[in-house]
């Protein structure tokens, strides 16, 4: 059956890039107020899944060529890279290492190691839930 | 508020296991879903409640909740997230092999169909 | 503070990561596997023996002190269960090369496989209930995900009531450390130790004993919450069945020694009763299965409720000679379970059926398997040198010490069962007239199944014969469980 959605395609082409935004924003915002890679990492989840319904499975593949599976893989290494680092140093495992830098344009920043565990989370939701939708999705 | 909160997670207790002892499969995973958002809510009670105070302690904050429950909160959920995902997934995948989702039809093994 | 005891845990971890990539690659999913868990029982083996110079390790993470952070400890205790998962995986994944299929290798299997160990290892590690919980699943996750690879029809109707059992029990697991944090107000496993002895309310916490009696026994497969366990594990291949049968039911029976030792130590009376007659109950249970069934796995299957039991009893005694024991076979039945398993998949095998009432003469055909197979029957069942003989006799002398003669008494009589069900395997399957053969035995497939088989036999030969040097091992794991101080002390004073 096939049914004239070009409302939907249409608005989801946008849409899309606003809740990814939206996604990144709640990510980053997670170092000081609620949010974070599990949020973050949903709401990115979200949008993909609304272009799934508005198109279908394939050509959503073909846009984004990722094997969520690996995506998984990538994110739980960062995830582990980063609690594994410290171990090096000398200092438990885990340890966080964070202070304030001044970078252009956006003035003092705080920069923190867990941000990149942060962004492990985010790629590890991601992928599992990707791939729980794929393997649902895929066969009809 | 414990009261209340006693009768909540009672009351999604009894839910869970009422959908559990059903023989649909799906109604089984709402129910796991419902027993795990319980037992976070029950934690939440034994964290003991303090009004809206946040779970955040800087200097020259007098009125916060402890933070551990919530952490402990937010790593169950994510955990039963995961799981009930997979369950949905194996769920689907039985229902495709066995043609059926109703546990009645599932139970024996091989030799004693 | 030191690192190095989280190396048995992160190694598989890290390894297992690496194997996602690459699955149809069987040469790297295989070569990587075998390198990590090398690496890992290297790193083990090396902890075993710090722990025995310098006592209990610890390590608090992110740098937290110590009752705050989640603390991670190494005892002789833990220190000897992560070496002996690490050594059983090597053998059952080598073993696993000619028997999983080439379908499931290509399907997550190694993954899975490592992440099952990273979950086993941390949860014999941990010092922090909670991180317990979290290990549990990380354990558990991995195990459903085995349980159901390959994805026949049994092993998709089996799957769902284990998932579900497990998800029950999780949920509880969460609830009774809602309670207990919700008493105590701590989570770390030494800062708890210390606080039930300075609160007194011993009614709520041995409420919340009981509690955990249920948790970790539906995981441990104590009676009355053993029902899922045959039917689930009867489910997946053999490899799959060696590694949960070896190590998964050992995680819970550990977190009940655990608990058992270092929380509710309060009302002994009232607590370690129950566990008693729970593991006489379990072990009566166990008993009537292995002899019921004509189904070799089940058999098997049935004889790991036994041991479960066994153990349990040997820590309800709750004295050094009775928690020796249990350690002496935990570790024992841990290596036995796995051998077997193999053995029992080496049967299958080449006969091509699990109905016992269908094989005969494979001593014929088979005489090597045939000897290696009574090897490992009898020391299940604890014949003098082999390795079930010291955990028994220990256990039945800790019972008597505690003046529990007479279900001392039935647990010896219980030995002459195991030794009965096992046999009947040897009488049936070995002797008499030739029975079914399968038609597609490969003679090189089968040599490299028995190869490993063969060498964990003789290591679990090596354990019963060298009792003598593994002794001050087990008495420093005894010593550790019997007298909480230790724990909590290097817990408490190790931090940073």
């Amino acid at each position: 059956m096939k049914t004239n959605d070009v409302i939907l395609q249409f608005t989801a082409k946008i849409v899309f890039f606003m809740i990814f935004f939206y996604a990144v924003h709640i990510f980053f915002a997670g170092h000081y107020t609620p949010g974070g890679g599990f949020v973050g990492g949903l709401v990115t989840a979200s949008a993909i899944v609304l272009l799934i319904i508005a198109f279908d499975i394939k050509t959503v593949q073909s846009i984004i060529p990722i094997n969520y599976i690996y995506l998984v893989a990538v994110g739980l290494i960062i995830a582990g890279a980063t609690a594994a680092f410290s171990m090096f140093m000398g200092k438990p495992f885990f340890t966080h290492y964070f202070d304030y830098f001044y970078l252009p344009l956006l003035g003092k920043t705080s920069l923190h190691t867990a941000a990149l565990f942060d962004l492990g989370v985010y790629l590890v939701v991601v992928g599992v839930t990707m791939t729980i939708i794929q393997t649902i999705g895929e066969d009809e | 508020m414990e009261i209340l909160m006693a009768f909540v997670c009672g009351f999604l207790f009894m839910a869970a296991i009422y959908l559990i002892l059903s023989r649909s499969l799906l109604r089984i995973i709402i129910g796991t879903g419902l027993l795990s958002h319980g037992a976070h809510l029950l934690i939440l009670t034994m964290g003991s409640f303090k009004g809206s105070a946040p779970p955040v302690l800087s200097e020259g904050v007098t009125d916060y909740v402890d933070p551990v429950p919530q952490a402990l909160i937010l790593t169950a959920i994510v955990i039963s997230f995961g799981v009930t995902a997979f369950f949905l997934v194996l769920a689907y995948r039985a229902y495709q092999e066995l043609k059926t989702d109703d546990m009645t039809l599932m139970k024996g093994s091989e030799d004693h169909e | 503070m030191n690192n190095f005891l989280l190396l048995p845990i992160i190694i598989p971890f890290f390894f297992g990561m690496f194997l996602i990539f690459n699955q149809k690659r069987l040469a790297y999913q295989r070569i990587i596997t075998m390198l990590g868990l090398i690496l890992a029982i290297i790193c083990a083996l090396s902890l075993v023996y710090k722990v025995y110079l310098d006592g209990p390790q610890t390590v608090t993470f992110g740098s937290w002190p110590a009752p705050f952070g989640i603390t991670m400890v190494s005892d002789m205790v833990s220190a000897l269960l992560v070496t002996t998962t690490l050594v059983l995986a090597f053998f059952i994944v080598w073993y696993g090369f000619e028997s999983i299929g080439k379908e499931r290798e290509r399907f997550f299997y190694y993954p899975g496989v490592m992440f099952i160990i990273t979950g086993v290892n941390g949860a014999f590690t941990t010092g922090d209930i909670f991180n317990l919980f979290v290990f549990f699943e990380v354990l558990l996750m991995a195990s459903y995900l085995l349980i159901v690879l390959g994805g026949e029809k049994a092993q998709l109707r089996e799957s769902i009531k284990y998932i579900l059992v497990n998800v029950l029990s999780s949920a509880l697991f969460v609830i009774t450390v809602a309670f207990l944090y919700s008493v105590v107000g701590t989570l770390s496993m030494a800062d708890i130790s210390l606080k039930i002895a300075e609160i007194k309310q011993p009614g709520i916490i041995t409420v919340i004993a009981v509690m955990f009696l249920m948790v970790f026994g539906m995981k441990a497969a104590i009676f009355p919450l053993y029902f899922w366990l045959p039917s689930a594990y009867s489910a997946p291949p053999i490899p799959v069945l060696a590694l949960f049968g070896a190590l998964l039911t050992k995680v819970g029976v550990y977190a009940i020694m655990r608990t058992y030792t270092l929380f509710f130590t309060h009302d002994l009376a009232y607590t370690h009763e129950l566990l008693l007659i729970l593991s006489i109950i379990t072990i009566i249970a166990g008993c009537i299965g292995a002899l019921a069934h004509f189904d070799v796995k089940q058999i098997i299957i049935y004889n790991i409720v036994i041991a479960v039991g066994v153990i349990l009893f040997g820590v309800a005694q709750m004295n050094q000679i009775g928690l020796e024991g249990a350690m002496f076979y935990l570790v024992h039945d841990m290596i036995i379970k796995a051998a077997l398993f193999m053995l029992i998949g080496l049967v299958i095998y080449v006969t091509g059926t699990t109905n016992l009432r269908k094989m005969g003469g494979l001593m014929k055909t088979y005489p090597a398997l045939g000897w290696f197979y009574l090897i490992a029957a009898f020391g299940l069942a604890g014949v003098p040198p082999l390795s079930g003989f010291v955990g028994k006799l220990l256990i039945v002398q800790g019972g008597f010490q505690a003046g529990n003669i007479w279900t001392s008494l039935l647990l010896l009589a219980s030995s002459l069962v195991v030794l009965l069900s096992v046999m009947r395997i040897f009488i049936y399957a070995f002797w008499g007239e030739q029975g079914q053969v399968s038609n597609q035995v490969n003679k090189k497939v089968y040599n490299r199944m028995f190869f490993p088989t063969m060498l964990l036999v003789f290591i679990s030969i090596l354990y019963g014969v060298g009792t003598e040097w593994l002794t001050p091992l087990m008495e420093d794991a005894a010593k550790i469980l019997i007298e909480p101080s230790i724990y909590t002390d290097a817990v408490m004073k190790g931090g940073n």
